[in-house]
């Protein structure tokens, strides 16, 4: 019988063995354990420290008011409406847009070299500093459309910063559905389109929403670009209401108004030298921070609802 | 026929078997040709013939050559040891290549009774996808409910009214031996089922269609032997109704369920002949080692 | 048909322990029928009691053959070739067999003719006793070396062993109608003539066996007998 190594299989110390694997896993699970509570307390800190300097400012009176040089009286009404109107319309460019893009891009594009610059730009896109998509809307949108600084123009230049981050998403949960789906399918007739609308975008739908939730949750938040469009900083008003006495009803009058949102009401209150203001913008930011779980919240309860249909 | 609505492509009433839209040419709709007559112990009626058939992956050369014949309601097996072209074959059939770059067809597969090439330049593979049904090795419905998945098919044909779809799919589950088990909760998700029961399904969603013929690509190589059973049962039963194409590389199941066999063997048929014949006294003597398991 | 082995070679053992059973019954058989004759032309009373005693040898190698092709056909499934190799030898077992008990008949026999005269016709006998001999020889060579035309002439061979018996039945009545006395004893021969007649059909059977394991179809020669069965109608 030939001995293949030195040490052979029997003479190896089984027990020792499972023992520093043992050690490896516990320091392994400790380290982690150490890091998360880092970064929760981090987090929890600002959080903390926020909800004791706005919490005391929140009522009734500072949703409902607008902002006033008396930091006792102003609040922020104009913010969140303008913040929620510019969100609304996002979401409504920015949601279909990307995922038609990325339904084109994986289902219909031809593999070539051009769809491969294609994919390599959109998931560079993602990375663009925010900025730049603020000075891009500026020229584009605000002079050379000629629509103004108004929430139409807020709405488009944030739907162009999520857009990559919606089309990656949809891209990815359209490629982690199985072949065979598109190959039954297709047995059973389905053209394309039938292919994309009945069977994959339903199977896709939890990793959509997923996109969605990040790209909203960021755009929400997005300070530079709706700075560098000319949002106010100083809005006494709302918008015109879309809903009307006669018919139609519904008007979009709105869209082309000056606004204000919540991170630029904030950003303006900071700056401020009296100390009340801030509180007034720790309290902001507890409204910009819940206005965000509620909007992740509801995509969430409608992600896990395509999940559970899907299973 | 069921008074639906017209269907995708504008056939009008009778979705489910539109004639083979050739681009260029017109051709009579299959539902008023007279079925073709069958005198008793005459000649089996031809529901396909294969004719020269090539097929190229790319530059490689997988189908040479092949002649077959598909005679109408029966089942004909496809056997042949792997990478030989078998399932390449049949899903030539439902032009299944299309939906991938780079292939070539050369040849002919001439569906009766029109006499059409159905992988010719001119058909338009949809239209053969509509009236040649598919069920796939692995068990692969979708994630959607019991009765959305055989409802998918006649969806798909633009068939959306309750009272048809309710029908036809109790038809189809019934044919796919699957009703009984199912018919209380045809809401729940497929992916609740057995995958025994789960090919069933995929069976039941093809037949849903009317397929004039049925493809099977190694049905019950993912099956315990029990459902593998219920599946070969099923077979028999449905072949009086509809003509059947299966792949398999289990030799005894094509022994027990078919009627026509024909060997493959890289990329060529070697031979082709009524199932007794082939495993009893085969002719060719690649057909003789392939089966009695002298290969390699 | 050369064909390359089984890849799964034990299957080739267990079809290759199959035939060597088959041929080593029919060595058995053939050494059986020679002893019986032998018996019967040097009226040896001992030597047939021994014959009779090792029948069961050969009933045992043929329950053998039979429990080895059903272990076959169940593990196995063969199919083509294979499968009527293994039908071909629950056969050609069957048939080998029943000679033996031919054989054993014509040994029992001769417990009977050494009480009585010695017969001239009995030379006849021990001729169509060699023909028979030479047949069932002929036909396991066939089946070793897998001829037909071997088989095929065997079996156009069994009508030298009919004609035999033809002329010995004559050749004994006539002895049986001239002397009351030589009825008993004649009959005696008449039997094992008999017997022998059979061992030659059985032969044929082999033969036939043989064809269909070698070519999957009926011989040829049986196809037209068929046919020329219905023309007389």
């Amino acid at each position: 019988m030939t001995v293949l190594s030195a040490t052979p299989l029997a003479a190896i110390d089984y027990p020792a063995l499972a023992r520093r694997s043992r050690r490896r896993d516990l320091a392994f699970a400790v380290g982690g354990i150490i890091v998360m509570l880092v970064a929760m307390a981090m987090l929890a800190s600002l959080v903390i420290d926020l909800a004791a300097d706005g919490l005391p400012r929140l009522s009734w009176d500072f949703l409902t008011s607008f902002p006033s040089r008396r930091p006792a009286r102003a609040g922020i009404l104009s913010a969140w409406v303008g913040t929620s109107l510019v969100m609304l319309v996002t979401a409504v460019i920015a949601v279909p847009l990307g995922i038609a893009a990325a339904v084109y891009l994986e289902e219909y594009a031809p593999r070539n070299w051009l769809s491969d610059v294609i994919e390599i730009n959109v998931t560079n896109l993602a990375g663009v500093p925010s900025i730049i998509y603020g000075l891009l809307a500026l020229g584009l949108f605000v002079y050379g459309l000629g629509l103004g600084e108004t929430i139409l123009t807020a709405g488009l230049v944030l739907a162009l910063l999520i857009l990559p981050v919606i089309i990656v998403a949809t891209r990815e949960a359209l490629r982690s559905i199985p072949q065979e789906v598109r190959e039954a399918a297709a047995g059973l007739g389905a053209d394309r389109w039938q292919t994309v609308r009945m069977f994959l975008i339903p199977a896709a739908r939890p990793g959509i929403l997923t996109g969605t939730i990040v790209g909203l949750s960021r755009a929400i938040g997005e300070t530079a670009p709706v700075i560098t469009i000319g949002a106010l900083t100083f809005i006494a008003f709302l918008p015109q209401s879309p809903i009307g006495p006669e018919f139609p009803f519904l008007n979009f009058h709105w869209l082309m108004e000056p606004f204000t949102v919540l991170p630029i009401q904030m950003f303006n209150w900071i700056s401020r030298p009296q100390v009340a203001f801030h509180a007034n913008a720790a309290a902001a930011g507890i409204v910009l921070i819940a206005m965000t779980l509620l909007m992740n919240g509801l995509a969430i309860f409608v992600r896990y609802h395509a999940r559970r249909a899907l299973r | 026929m069921f008074g639906g609505e017209p269907g995708p492509n504008g056939e009008g009433d009778d979705v489910l078997h539109s004639p083979l839209k050739v681009k260029s040419v017109c051709l009579p709709d299959p539902a008023t040709v007279a079925p073709p007559a069958v005198e008793p112990a005459a000649e089996p009626v031809v529901r396909a013939r294969v004719r020269g058939l090539d097929f190229w992956y790319g530059d490689f050369h997988a189908l040479k050559h092949i002649d077959l014949t598909v005679p109408e309601r029966a089942i004909t097996a496809l056997i042949g040891p792997s990478g030989c072209g078998k399932s390449t074959f049949i899903r030539c059939f439902n032009r299944m290549h299309d939906l991938y770059p780079g292939n070539r067809y050369g040849g002919e597969v001439v569906l009766y009774p029109e006499g059409v090439n159905i992988v010719g330049a001119e058909v338009d593979p949809l239209i053969v996808r509509l009236r040649i049904g598919m069920v796939f090795q692995k068990p692969n419905p979708f994630a959607k409910s019991v009765y959305e998945n055989v409802a998918a098919g006649l969806r798909i044909r633009g068939i959306r009214r309750r009272g048809a779809l309710d029908e036809r799919v109790e038809r189809a589950l019934h044919q796919a031996a699957l009703w009984d088990e199912v018919k209380d909760r045809l809401g729940a998700s497929a992916y609740d089922l057995s995958g025994g029961q789960q090919q069933r399904l995929c069976i039941a969603r093809a037949l849903a269609t009317e397929p004039e013929i049925l493809l099977l690509d190694e049905p019950t190589s993912a099956l315990d032997p029990i459902a593998t059973a219920k599946i070969e049962d099923l077979l028999g039963a449905l072949v009086e109704d509809v003509t059947i194409v299966v792949v398999t590389h289990n030799m005894q199941q094509a022994a027990r369920v078919s009627q026509r066999t024909a060997v493959f063997h890289l990329g060529e048929v070697v031979e082709e002949g009524d199932t007794e014949q082939i495993f009893t006294n085969p002719h060719d003597e690649r057909t003789e080692q392939y089966i009695t398991g002298r290969f390699g | 048909m050369t064909l390359t082995g089984h890849t799964v070679k034990a299957y080739e053992k267990d079809l290759e322990a199959l035939t060597a059973m088959i041929v080593r019954l029919g060595g058995l058989v053939e050494s059986h029928l020679q002893a019986a004759l032998q018996a019967v032309a040097q009226r040896d009373l001992a030597h047939a009691h021994q014959i009779v005693r090792d029948d069961d040898r050969i009933d045992d190698l043929e329950r053998e053959v039979g429990d080895a092709a059903v272990r076959l056909l169940a593990l196995r499934q063969p199919l083509a070739h294979d499968l009527r190799i293994t039908l071909a030898a629950i056969k050609i077992a069957s048939d080998l067999e029943r000679i033996g008990d031919l054989a054993t008949n014509i040994a029992k026999r001769v417990r009977r003719l050494v009480d009585m005269p010695r017969i001239s016709a009995i030379s006849g006998l021990i001729h169509m006793g060699e023909e028979a001999q030479g047949q069932l020889h002929a036909a396991i060579d066939a089946y070793v070396r897998d001829d037909v035309e071997a088989a095929s002439a065997v079996w156009h061979g069994d009508e030298r062993v009919d004609e035999f018996y033809v002329s010995l039945f004559r050749e004994l009545l006539t002895y049986m109608m001239e002397d009351a006395r030589m009825i008993t004893p004649c009959a005696h021969l008449l039997f094992i003539a008999k017997n022998l007649e059979r061992v030659g059909d059985h032969c044929t059977n082999i033969a036939e066996t043989i064809h269909y394991q070698v070519t999957g179809e009926r011989m040829p020669e049986l196809t037209r007998r068929a046919a020329n069965h219905d023309d007389r109608g």
